[in-house]
């Protein structure tokens, strides 16, 4: 029946462009087949989508989610988490390499994306692990993963950062063979060990040992210099302080090749939270000040942050249910990212939904070497694969730990209500999401 | 009725952030009144029959659970106690399903001790009871401030008429927490109840063990400890643990001892011949020398003694009435 | 609300205890008067220098907080505690007089005596109070009573005391008022 649909096409009229325009799009044979102005297309065999007004967007690319299969599939799954992502109008998300076993040979990217094809709800591309088993000592086998496959060309040891500056350096070095890009996790291991949150006031009071920001800072000017020195791209992951930002934009004016992300979380939540001791605002980096989240913003709006990555992290409820210092660190992050950027960014005029498709779409796919044939990041037009999704903005609704196609619930917004909501994911052309719920139920 | 407590507690107590300054005057009150009970041959009152008072207790503390044990006998509470060491607990049970049995148990009261920052505030979520903070991780120890006010009021109204400061706050008072701040919930609990009663704070203390947030206190900061004793009232000497030196804190227990330590000689300098308090157990030779600790101005084992007294008030405060 | 005691009939009634006192215990001597919070304080104060006149020399008054022996104190929130304050004579072997305003289930008598019992063993231990409305849930009775005052269970006697509530004066009022 699907397949019957399908050939017939879809008609989404009057629906608001990234740009602003009102349009009608017919999507046909995984392709965008017309564009015209509102009003103007008849439906003909394509079935109509109740669309009047929503926000289309190109299909959101993630490239910083946890999946947490092979080896933690309590908590997630492969089949789960992209399910998860569709809800949240993702259409390609890069899975992380700290899974067990790591994802640090040809054999365990590929078994990554091969699980994502069959669950068929998003693109999964893998990310391959810079040193062997996250042990930043000896570097993985980049080169085989890249020519795997899966193609890997993004590379991390996310969750631990690559603190040795020679191993930093030459992985830098190694991944330009393949145009490929380092993910640096930045964070200085020796100022933060058994760090628990943000160092500062909060954790001041609470007794909890601080993460500071000078951690993060330092690593990131050491990498971009070693960057500019060998002439390698570098990308920055979950940036969170403001200081961070002031070193990316310097560097940038300097024109090293910098790329860096912000997570939806570090630019609605601060560090107050943990007040709490609940440990479903634990995070690595942790939660920070209020002005931290006002500087990633302005960075995120102005372009020194390229790109939102959700950096989705889901964990067992016993990993949460416990004391602080004993709980894991993440919180989910797909479902809801579009609705905290919409909070964080839209609702104040900081930013538009043109620039959102820049930052959520099209920079992460540029970034992450996304091939064109597969429609990524891609500008909607005529004849490109229909990787869309359709939003309706006006809605506000409390966000609910029932309502998740997650195996996890350590969803930092519960029963915190937020605007807009993804009802369509359309991914080359076929209807994953539709009215908000999974086409084809978990 | 007339006798109905006004200020009435928190369910629990999880810092000294759950008391006002009223609640604070009513539970050293309250404990000046039992003290006097302490003090009689009869030491055991009916109050709390029926009731269970749970000892949870994961961290080695031997004076602060006996303290809350003889508190609650005297008041012929039902105590129990659970000891982490070689309990379902050690087998890896969390903390969430130990609070369940607990409240299974019917446990009316809970005192946690617990190595990780804000336990008490997780267990509090979890059991229908009171939680009583008895020290967790590096955040808060609110009984041993409460004890530490007690002391300091006690002996600044030592005139009959003035009544042990009875209805009294800390106004005026000078006090210097001299120590590893960084890493003491006695510190945080006393800066928050003894500015909170009027009292006059400072903080003495190498930089590398004071908080980076410590901006955001009301107290003042001194590097300089042969300063900052001129004016003080009372000296409340930290417990240091000799294990921070690996971490590069300070260079060596003996430059410790000499810049931060109490001896007479330093004694000697505050113009007030102040008051000294310690919350033990004491390293003698390190931050206090045993001339200091022994001296007829140090109130260590009068601490000791107020402990129960206090623990009784906060007992009698959160269990002395109807179930909330 | 009722007046059944007026401000005169108060002095008059503390008058006739305070000689009742000295009558009975054929003397002063060794009387210990501890007044029960909160009225009752101020009513053994009046009481001891009442006999304090009449036999020309003063006699020991205290308070005597019962909070922690009560029956009751899950019904309510907690109370806060009164200072018992015991004369420096202390109550071993003395003839205690205890001082209440209102006389009703015993109950109070009783956690008195158990708060007695803490302190020590005096030779005897007597009851005054102002009023006795009956209804006892106890075997208690009062040596000395100001006034007996049949009532219903519904109804409430009011003890207003000059120091406490600026007047004197005993009301009683019907529950539907």
């Amino acid at each position: 029946m699907t397949q019957r649909i399908e050939s017939s096409g879809y008609l989404l009229s009057s629906v608001l462009s990234p740009e602003q325009e009102l349009i009608d799009i017919r999507i046909s044979n995984g392709v965008i087949a017309e564009i015209a102005s509102a009003g103007s297309l008849t439906p003909g065999a394509s079935v109509t989508i109740e669309s009047a007004g929503m926000q289309l967007l190109p299909g959101l690319v993630d490239l910083h989610t946890h999946l947490r299969e092979p080896g933690r599939e309590d908590a997630e799954t492969i089949r789960t988490g992209s399910a998860a992502a569709a809800l949240g109008g993702f259409t390609a998300v890069h899975a992380m390499a700290n899974t067990d076993p790591v994802a640090d040979t040809a054999g365990v990217v590929e078994q990554v994306v091969r699980l994502g094809r069959e669950a068929g709800y998003c693109d999964v591309y893998a990310v391959g692990a810079v040193t062997q088993g996250l042990e930043g000592l000896a570097l993985a086998e980049l080169g085989a993963m890249a020519h795997s496959m899966a193609q890997v060309r993004v590379f991390s040891d996310d969750g631990k950062c690559v603190s040795d500056s020679l191993v930093m350096r030459r992985a830098l070095e190694y991944v330009k063979q393949f145009d490929g890009v380092i993910a640096q996790h930045a964070q200085d291991p020796r100022l933060t060990e058994m760090a628990q949150m943000n160092e500062g006031i909060i954790s001041a009071k609470l007794g909890l040992t601080g993460w500071p920001a000078v951690a993060e800072e330092a690593i990131i000017a050491r990498d971009v210099l070693l960057a500019e020195h060998v002439g390698a791209r570098l990308h920055i992951c979950h940036v969170s302080t403001s200081g961070s930002v002031e070193i990316i934009r310097w560097a940038k004016a300097r024109g090293i090749n910098v790329t860096a992300e912000v997570t939806p979380h570090h630019l609605l939540l601060t560090d107050s939270l943990a007040e709490t001791y609940n440990p479903i605002y634990k995070v690595n980096p942790p939660l920070r000040t209020n002005e931290d989240v006002l500087a990633l913003r302005t960075a995120l709006a102005d372009g020194t942050i390229d790109i939102v990555a959700t950096d989705h992290a889901p964990h067992p409820r016993e990993s949460k249910e416990c004391e602080w210092s004993e709980a894991a660190n993440g919180m989910l992050g797909l479902e809801n990212a579009l609705s905290v950027i919409q909070e964080s960014m839209i609702e104040n005029g900081l930013s538009n939904w043109k620039t959102i498709a820049e930052r959520m779409s099209y920079a992460p796919a540029r970034i992450g070497r996304v091939d064109a044939s597969s429609g990524h990041g891609q500008i909607i037009k005529v004849g490109v694969p229909a990787n869309v999704i359709l939003i309706d903005t006006k809605i506000r609704r409390k966000v609910s730990e029932m309502k998740s196609a997650s195996k996890s619930s350590n969803n930092p917004y519960i029963d915190r209500t937020l605007p807009g909501q993804v009802l369509y994911t359309f991914l080359r052309g076929e209807m994953i999401v539709a009215n908000g719920e999974l086409v084809r139920p978990l | 009725m007339s006798d109905v407590v006004t200020p009435v507690l928190k369910r629990h107590l999880l810092s000294i952030d759950d008391l006002t300054r009223e609640q604070a005057i009513l539970i050293l009150d309250t404990a000046d009144e039992l003290a006097r009970i302490s003090d009689a041959p009869i030491k055991k009152l009916p109050t709390l029959r029926g009731r269970t008072v749970v000892n949870l207790f994961y961290e080695d503390s031997t004076r602060t659970r006996i303290s809350f044990e003889a508190a609650a006998k005297r008041l012929s509470a039902d105590v129990i106690n659970f000891s982490a060491k070689g309990s379902s607990v050690s087998k890896g049970e969390s903390l969430k399903d130990t609070a369940l049995t607990l409240q299974a148990m019917g446990a009316d009261a809970v005192i946690l001790r617990h190595s990780a920052s804000g336990a008490a505030h997780r267990l509090a979520e979890w059991t229908k009871g009171s939680v009583i903070n008895a020290g967790d991780g590096t955040h808060e120890h609110p009984t041993q401030a409460l004890l530490d006010a007690f002391t300091i009021r006690k002996h600044l109204n030592k005139n009959p008429e003035q009544n042990g400061g009875v209805g009294a706050d800390l106004t005026g008072v000078n006090v210097a927490i001299v120590g590893d701040i960084l890493h003491s919930r006695v510190a945080r609990s006393n800066v928050l109840l003894l500015s909170r009663l009027g009292a006059k704070v400072t903080l003495v203390a190498p930089p590398t063990l004071l908080p980076v947030g410590v901006s955001d206190w009301p107290v003042s900061i001194s590097y300089d400890f042969n300063n900052a004793i001129g004016e003080c009232d009372v000296v409340m000497m930290l417990r240091l643990q000799l294990e921070r030196m690996k971490s590069a804190f300070f260079p060596s227990a003996r430059e410790y001892s000499r810049l931060f330590g109490l001896d007479m000689e330093r004694l000697a300098k505050g113009k007030k011949s102040p008051l000294i308090l310690h919350p033990g157990p004491i390293n003698r030779g390190l931050e206090i020398s045993a001339e200091c600790a022994d001296s007829a101005d140090s109130l260590i084992l009068e601490q000791v003694t107020n402990g129960v007294s206090i623990r009784m008030a906060v007992l009698y405060l959160l269990l002395g009435g109807a179930d909330a | 609300m009722k007046a059944v005691l007026s401000s005169a009939d108060i002095s008059r009634a503390i008058t006739r205890i305070s000689h009742e006192i000295i009558e009975k215990n054929r003397g002063s001597e060794d009387i210990v008067l501890l007044g029960i919070p909160t009225r009752g304080i101020h009513l053994a104060e009046r009481i001891g220098s009442e006999i304090g006149v009449i036999v020309g020399q003063s006699i020991p008054v205290g308070t005597l907080d019962i909070t922690l022996h009560r029956d009751d104190l899950r019904s309510k929130p907690p109370r806060a505690l009164t200072p018992t304050k015991i004369p420096s004579g202390g109550i071993d072997g003395k003839r205690i007089v205890l001082v209440d305003d209102v006389l009703y289930s015993g109950r109070t008598i009783r956690a008195a005596l158990d708060a007695l019992g803490e302190i020590g063993r005096p030779a005897l231990v007597q009851l005054a109070v102002l009023v006795d409305r009956g209804h006892r849930e106890l075997p208690i009775r009062a040596d000395y009573v100001g006034k007996n005052l049949p009532t219903s269970h519904e109804e409430i006697v009011k003890v207003s005391i000059h120091e406490v509530d600026g007047e004197d004066q005993v009301q009683i009022a019907g529950s539907h008022e």
